[in-house]
């Protein structure tokens, strides 16, 4: 497991660059979460929405973004966890994540979080309140 | 027309967190960390056990809020929060309802705040949560008033 505790102000988590996003990858969150909303799976359903193709659950692009932190669970938890979803992603985008520290003191991490579609536009963006298990941290 | 409802409750649902669902959420984010999965790797963790992704709450059943009707189509998602006192293990039990906390205008467009609650047995609260759902002009003149 990572460690938390070299972490500073302004210091970044490793990045993750996602595959472009398929078909496949809505239909598997769309089973696991059990939200069949068809804008999400099936083309004429997302454009009788006036949607020019299928979009990605913004709840899926959340779950991915969640994935930052999952080595550091030995360290802490997510305490808060809050996003806007400011833009949507389509089918073949390729999204990334990026979480920033903010704060940090001894017992919580602040950080900004955002994930980016492969034109440098914010899709979701928020914040992320890491809770420390006090052990010499 | 849901003025009156903010405040109203659904009545708890117990739910499990199950195991095989919990893979499968954590595959489908593509997460599929030992933490959620591997039960060796869980017993030895500072949980005893293996824990659920944060937002796993999705797939909670949060009861019928009785005179909601939202329509079936053309919502956003505007926002999402989740508030936790400790992550979820895997196997526990837990009871979870639904609020209309809160209901506002702006532009045409209506918010619609809904709070989802996770509790144990005792009532003591895992986790809250927090969706603000957005409804078009268009989808908005779709409804019944």
């Amino acid at each position: 497991m990572k460690q938390l505790n070299v972490l500073k102000n302004s210091d970044t988590l490793e990045k993750i660059t996602l595959a472009p996003v398929s078909r496949i990858d809505l239909i598997k969150y769309a089973d696991a979460s059990g939200d069949f909303n068809p804008i999400h799976t099936i083309d004429e359903e997302a454009e009788k929405a006036g949607l020019p193709g299928i979009i990605a659950h913004g709840m899926w692009t959340m779950g991915n973004l969640s994935k930052l932190f999952t080595p550091y669970y030995e360290d802490g938890f997510i305490q808060d966890y809050k996003v806007r979803f400011r833009g949507m992603v389509f089918l073949n985008d390729v999204i990334t994540l990026q979480a920033t520290v903010e704060e940090i003191n001894e017992r919580r991490i602040d950080f900004k979080v955002v994930a980016t579609n492969q034109d440098g536009k914010e899709v979701i963006k928020g914040n992320v309140l890491f809770a420390k298990y006090n052990d010499g941290c | 027309m849901l003025q009156e409802l903010i405040g109203k409750r659904s009545n708890k649902v117990k739910n499990q967190v199950e195991r095989g669902m919990v893979k499968k959420f954590a595959e489908a984010i593509g997460d599929p960390n030992p933490i959620f999965i591997d039960e060796d790797i869980g017993k030895q963790s500072v949980y005893g056990q293996n824990i659920a992704p944060p937002t796993f709450p999705r797939v909670f059943d949060y009861g019928e809020l009785t005179g909601l009707e939202l329509p079936k189509k053309g919502l956003i998602h505007g926002e999402q929060n989740y508030h936790y006192s400790r992550p979820l293990l895997i196997g526990e039990t837990v009871y979870c309802y639904t609020e209309l906390s809160d209901y506002y205008e702006k532009k045409g467009m209506l918010f619609v705040v809904m709070k989802g609650h996770g509790e144990t047995l005792e009532e003591e609260t895992i986790f809250t949560s927090e969706q603000i759902i957005i409804i078009t002009e268009t989808v908005r003149k779709g409804m019944k008033s």
